[in-house]
């Protein structure tokens, strides 16, 4: 069936719901309302109050009692509004869930939504990309989507994961991107995706930016350039990135999230530690230099990677 | 175990503490004693790492609520609450080793001091955020609620813990989703060095009432009141009652660590909860029942010392297995069964 990712994605809490008992959904104006972009749209209705619930605009309380539902054997799905208000959340998530298992030996089996990214003139606090926050502490899992069929299949494994998930879903292609979406439900591993094939340069990124790459290298007749979908942020595809560099011998790579420490560092520094000898030329990175996303939209073009700046930065590299 | 049906109890009046239950309790808190009296001293040998912290003056809260709980019920402690652990079954030897950073101790040397929970036993291990588990203790209580259990959680927290915003949180979506729980402030007098005046302005039993939830006071250092509190707020929260607040008045006797000599308390104010030792109060009680108290206190001191010779032996946790088990694979293991010992549960 043709779904976009925003339809994928209730799909996906759809089956969740109708097929797992212990799956229940916490978040703000999730109930009657269906959500702030109206992901869970008719799931109220469908599964009742006490499947998809209400609560007060209490980021702590919503993760927290997660965690406390989910070691005592539920699944909880946890929306919040807008990624940047896991900021709120962050103690529950990275001091309880994230250290939990290593600490007590106990699981926290939750998944929490993030609405995340720009481009949609949210400004500074509706267009954060806070994924690697969660990369850099122990314990959680984060996933990110590029695609309808990907947004079902992540999240009902992240639903399946016995570990605490982060599951960004990029907002900006919510209603923008759409796809072909197998009708029973089904797990997409925590692997990256070779979205094309190409053995000249490597363009390495995931969500929005997925879309970008795939226009810019569309713009370059005649190179032959890989493009490498994450999918997974943590755990990271080592092996996948290791190969696209060593057959690619030039990489780029996009981050729609602030340049430093951004999870683009981490994969350039995983190449740089183990695939040196195979590289042609430097790597290159293409980033949101560490600025607030400004509001307005001539603001905000100037500072998200564009189409243009990755294929000026492909050019370049193809160059060397 | 089966629980007792609450109407029963309701109709019964106060259930009667039996008078092995009183002694149970008694020995509780002497087990409590004891195990931080020798892990203290074994912090001052040199053998236990980091900081040592301690319950001294407040065993009767955490023991006298815990023993109100029911096997399948969970419970979240805090700092002082090493007695909650000991009632549900958790033993001096595991916790002895605990405190050394033992593999053969309940953190397995991965977390320390009072960082505890046998997640085998219903109980949930503290984080150092001091109202992170009252949130947790929500969720519990909320999957409870969901699937129909008769069953709650409880939560201890200080005072220090209800200035922290997400403690409001987690108590205001208790009171609006109505959920089986039982919060236990442990109202010590200071958090740290700072004294609870400095911390809140109004009656805790106010801050119940904002929320839209029963509160009630209760002697700290009476074991017996304890458990009739939150024997009460459990069987009325289990009715569908939603949460209650026991706002327990206690003393922290020591400082807040073994690091703290605590020179802010005045000196008058700790001689006179010195004069309320929650265990001289329930040592009477049983000395007018005739009971042997010093025989029971002998035979602690004996369990403890022995599992203090046991933990020492120990072995030290393979630094192989620091970077392991950061994730759970499998279908991951839920909270446990804890011991419910109260004689109303076994009627």
């Amino acid at each position: 069936m043709q779904l976009t990712y925003l339809e994928a994605i209730t799909d996906a809490l759809r089956c969740a719901l109708r097929d797992d008992e212990r799956v229940f959904l916490l978040g703000e104006d999730i109930g009657v309302m269906g959500g702030a972009f109206k992901v869970t749209a008719g799931l109220f209705d469908e599964f009742g109050p006490d499947r998809v619930i209400d609560t007060p605009i209490s980021e702590e309380a919503i993760v927290g009692g997660a965690v406390g539902a989910a070691i005592v054997g539920m699944r909880p799905v946890c929306e919040m509004q807008f990624a940047d208000f896991v900021a709120c959340g962050f103690d529950q998530l990275v001091n309880v869930a994230g250290k939990l298992h290593y600490r007590l030996g106990l699981a926290a089996p939750i998944v929490l939504r993030l609405p995340s990214g720009g481009g949609v003139a949210g400004g500074p606090y509706h267009s954060a990309n806070p994924e690697a926050w969660f990369v850099h502490a122990p314990g959680l899992k984060v996933v990110a989507p590029s695609t309808a069929e990907d947004a079902k299949g992540l999240l009902l494994a992240a639903i399946a994961d016995p570990n605490p998930v982060v599951f960004m879903e990029h907002k900006g292609l919510y209603r923008r991107v759409r796809g072909e979406v197998p009708e029973e439900p089904y797990e997409t591993p925590f692997e990256a995706r070779t979205v094309r094939d190409g053995d000249e340069l490597v363009v390495i990124t995931y969500g929005a930016m997925v879309h970008a790459a795939l226009a810019a290298i569309e713009q370059l007749d005649g190179a032959s350039i890989r493009l490498l979908d994450l999918r997974s942020l943590e755990p990271l595809d080592e092996e996948a990135i290791l190969a696209a560099a060593r057959d690619c011998s030039k990489v780029v790579i996009v981050d729609e999230a602030n340049y430093s420490c951004a999870i683009g560092a981490q994969v350039s520094s995983l190449i740089a530690e183990r695939a040196f000898e195979d590289l042609d030329g430097p790597i290159i990175r293409v980033a949101t230099p560490d600025v607030p996303i400004p509001f307005a939209p001539e603001l905000e073009r100037a500072v998200l990677p564009s189409v243009e700046r990755i294929r000026a930065a492909c050019e370049e590299l193809l160059a060397y | 175990m089966s629980t007792l049906d609450e109407t029963e109890v309701a109709e019964r009046g106060a259930p009667a503490l039996e008078q092995a239950d009183r002694i149970a309790l008694f020995r509780f808190m002497a087990l409590q004693r004891a195990v931080e009296e020798r892990g203290l001293s074994l912090y001052k040998q040199g053998k236990v790492p980091g900081s040592f912290y301690d319950g001294r003056g407040q065993e009767a809260t955490c023991v006298g609520a815990t023993y109100a709980l029911d096997a399948a019920d969970t419970v979240c402690p805090l700092i002082r609450d090493m007695g909650a652990h000991l009632v549900r079954g958790t033993t001096p030897l595991a916790i002895l080793a605990h405190y050394l950073g033992r593999a053969g101790g309940v953190g397995r040397g991965r977390d320390g001091n009072v960082h505890i929970g046998e997640a085998s036993r219903g109980v949930v291990g503290m984080t150092s955020m001091l109202s992170d588990m009252l949130g947790v203790a929500v969720g519990m209580a909320l999957a409870f609620k969901l699937r129909g259990e008769r069953r709650c959680a409880l939560a201890f927290f200080g005072d220090g813990a209800t200035s922290v915003g997400d403690w409001h949180e987690a108590v205001n979506f208790a009171a609006v989703q109505d959920v089986p729980l039982v919060m236990v402030l442990e109202n010590n007098g200071y958090a740290y060095s700072t004294p609870t005046s400095a911390q809140f302005k109004v009656d805790p039993l106010q801050r119940a009432a904002a929320y839209g939830i029963r509160g009630v006071a209760v002697d700290g250092n009476d074991v017996e009141a304890v458990f009739e509190a939150t024997r009460e707020a459990r069987a009325r929260a289990l009715a569908g009652g939603g949460p209650t607040l026991i706002a327990a008045e206690t003393m922290r006797m020591h400082g807040h660590g073994s690091h703290d000599d605590a020179r802010y308390v005045p000196p008058e104010l700790l001689e006179y909860w010195a004069a309320r030792d929650p265990l001289d109060l329930q040592r009477r009680r049983l000395v007018e029942l005739g009971v042997d108290v010093a025989a029971i206190e002998a035979a602690v001191t004996a369990e403890v010392a022995a599992a203090a010779q046991a933990a020492v032996a120990m072995g030290a946790p393979d630094p192989a297995s620091a970077t392991t088990g950061v994730y759970a694979t499998g279908e991951p293991a839920v909270l446990g069964r804890g011991e419910a010992h109260w004689s109303g549960f076994c009627s």
